[in-house]
């Protein structure tokens, strides 16, 4: 759904910052994995795309309605008019949208892999496995300590918390993907759920599959409308039939099986997909 | 020189002040429409996506995604980059075959109660005739108009883009036409991208074309300037939204100064009614929105609210009467902006006082 919401509050994490927006609507059908896609600018913008953000937590009755809340980085013109908005400022809101993260229907043991501010859905989806009774344990990864996003939080959620950052500045200097075979081992996971960019989700995927586990990786794929009709968002996908499909990351996913992505050929059309390949095409 | 219309407000609508009254039907060729407000191929897949924002039956008309004969995977990402007020896009026409489109789609559309003008797409002549064939199987009722996307390179002739050749853009346009049931409007699709857009419009006409829908993208280009390299994964792409509209005015300014009676659906760069109505002026009789949807999932309807409150504080009382207005208020002037080509031979003779093709384009001009 659409709504024209407005600003609550802007607070700076790190070298981010939390968004918090009202829009009514939204936060009653907000599933962990979900995302918001949202207008830059007014009527008039020459900034016409969306930008999309997994949503980090809602509130469905705050003191004015329902709120929602996002982390963003700012680092285009688009993020940083976001960053820059003022408490009561409209902000246009459509969503919730994407395909969620499933959740397993037993008590479970569940990795939560994070990397960078693409953590940010991951602590309302361990709070959503706590409340079924799942361990939950969290790997957070950054360039930097100020590049993490939700230690604390995590901490507070969480049975066990491995931080690690490129340049060591917290926790194990490496990747994600250096202490979780570890972690995983240890937690006896049976699923991880991961988020973040897409050369960590194809680490964590293998990772994963190394060990017999199940992935569920959250994409970031440049998204034009958020909405399923422009098909610019696409990634190569093996579906159940075996046949590779370019699938739309805003509608299909965000949320795939880690093993069902064609890391390697994302960015390409490969040759046995679906309609591929392609002579000339138009536009 | 005409005396332009006052424009007189409107008060800003709410639950008790009703919608002005202006009556909003159009047709292209013979097809009706309630209103002139479309969406445009490519920028709204086949609708169910957007039926989540508005019911479809409320569009004039639902325009779906190009189709071709067999299920296509598009090309590589990066598909897209933004530009100031547009986008480049370079989605290489994915879908899933024009079987399926008949199949799935088609119905679908009909029991929302939408009017479907079903986009075709090919790489050959022959491609486009068994396209058209095709989609002839479809239910019946399920098609109010065919538009032909010429705006692909033929790839039996060096991949040049059918539109870019009068000759090409018709036999396209003959092909699609000759296997399209012979009561439903033919379309062709026009690019920007060319030296005289009359000659090509003529060409499509002279083809069969029983109306034009103008314009497609304009071809562009960006470079990121950090890697170094092209940015689309299709190196040029598309270019779309407000950036394109004065383009998308000036094509159907100079087509229908030229074929007057030819009707035009209008698309390029609306995001408001005034845009839509802009494009009215100069000869159209619907309008797409294209670009403006990923922007604003409820686009179409607003811009049709927008469109109808301008007309009425314009004096408008029916849509129809502003198709082309513009070119009745300039008078004369209109000839020294028109293209000097000289007249098709296939085409019917303008009626000087628009009879037959329903619009009356002199209801206004008070000076003549
Ligand atoms: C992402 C995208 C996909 C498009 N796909 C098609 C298509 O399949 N067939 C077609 O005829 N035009 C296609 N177009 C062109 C639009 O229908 C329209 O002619 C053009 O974008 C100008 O209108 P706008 O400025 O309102 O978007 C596409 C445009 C965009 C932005
Ligand atoms: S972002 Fe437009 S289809 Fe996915």
């Amino acid at each position: 759904m659409q709504v024209r919401g407005e600003a609550l509050s802007v607070r700076r994490v790190g070298a981010y910052y939390a968004l918090t927006l009202l829009a009514p609507g939204v936060a009653e059908r907000f599933r962990p994995g979900h995302f918001v896609a949202l207008a830059i600018g007014d009527e008039s913008s020459s900034m016409l795309l969306r930008r999309s953000f997994s949503i980090y937590r809602c509130q469905e009755r705050g003191v004015y309605g329902g709120t929602v809340e996002i982390v963003v980085s700012a680092h285009g013109p688009g993020t940083e008019w976001l960053a820059s908005r003022r408490p009561h400022d409209p902000v246009d809101v459509v969503g919730p949208l994407g395909t969620p993260f499933a959740l397993p229907r037993e008590p479970a043991s569940c990795t939560l892999v994070g990397g960078g501010y693409g953590s940010a859905p991951l602590f309302t989806l361990a709070e959503r496995l706590r409340a079924r009774g799942c361990r939950v344990d969290i790997v957070l990864g950054a360039a930097t300590e100020e590049r993490l996003f939700g230690v604390l939080e995590a901490k507070r959620m969480a049975d066990s918390v491995t931080v690690t950052t490129d340049d060591g500045s917290l926790g194990t200097r490496g990747r994600v993907t250096d202490v979780l075979p570890r972690v995983m081992e240890r937690a006896g996971t049976d699923a991880v759920y991961a988020c973040g960019p897409m050369a960590m989700l194809r680490a964590v995927s293998d990772v994963a599959a190394g060990s017999g586990v199940p992935a569920q990786v959250a994409v970031e794929e440049a998204m034009a409308c958020g909405i399923g009709v422009c098909m610019t968002c696409v990634l190569p996908v093996v579906g159940e039939d075996g046949v590779t499909r370019m699938v739309r990351s805003c509608t299909e996913g965000p949320v795939f099986r880690g093993d069902t992505v064609r890391w390697a050929d994302v960015g390409t059309v490969p040759a046995d997909c679906l309609g591929a390949p392609v002579a000339a095409g138009g536009h | 020189m005409t005396t332009p219309p006052a424009v007189r407000p409107v008060l800003p609508q709410s639950a008790d002040v009703p919608e002005p009254e202006v009556d909003m039907r159009t047709s292209l060729a013979w097809a009706a429409l309630p209103n002139p407000l479309a969406t445009a191929s490519g920028c709204a897949a086949n609708g169910r996506e957007l039926s989540r924002f508005f019911p479809l039956s409320r569009l004039g008309a639902m325009v779906t995604k190009s189709v071709m004969l067999a299920p296509r995977s598009g090309r590589p990402t990066p598909r897209m980059a933004e530009t100031p007020s547009g986008m480049l896009n370079s989605i290489g026409l994915q879908g899933p075959g024009v079987d399926a489109f008949v199949q799935q789609d088609l119905p679908w559309l009909k029991a929302q109660g939408a009017r479907t003008i079903a986009s075709i797409a090919a790489g050959s002549i022959d491609e486009y005739a068994e396209v058209a064939a095709r989609l002839a199987l479809a239910p019946p009722g399920t098609v109010t108009a065919v538009e032909v996307n010429i705006s692909c390179p033929n790839v039996e002739d060096r991949g040049l883009v059918f539109a870019c050749d009068p000759d090409a853009a018709a036999a396209a346009v003959a092909a699609a036409r000759s296997a399209t049931d012979p009561s439903i409007p033919v379309l062709a699709k026009l690019s920007p991208d060319v030296t005289d857009i009359v000659s090509i419009a003529r060409a499509c006409v002279g083809a069969g074309a029983d109306g034009l829908t103008m314009i497609n993208t304009v071809l562009g280009m960006v470079i990121d300037t950090t890697t170094l390299r092209p940015v689309l994964g299709g190196v040029t792409g598309g270019l779309s939204g407000p950036a394109i509209r004065p383009v998308a005015v000036r094509c159907i300014w100079q087509v229908h100064a030229a074929l007057p009676e030819v009707p035009i659906l209008g698309v390029g760069g609306v995001r408001t009614g005034l845009d839509a109505l802009q494009l009215i002026l100069a000869g159209a009789s619907a309008v797409s929105v294209g670009t403006t949807v990923f922007n604003d999932p409820g686009a179409p309807l607003r811009v049709l609210g927008e469109l109808r409150t301008a007309l009425a504080e314009r004096g408008f009382e029916r849509m129809r009467d502003a198709v082309g207005y513009a070119h009745s208020a300039l008078g004369a002037g209109a000839d020294r902006i028109a293209p000097p080509v000289p007249p098709g031979p296939s085409l019917r003779a303008p009626s000087a006082d628009g009879a037959g093709s329903g619009y009356d384009e002199t209801a206004y001009d008070e000076g003549r």
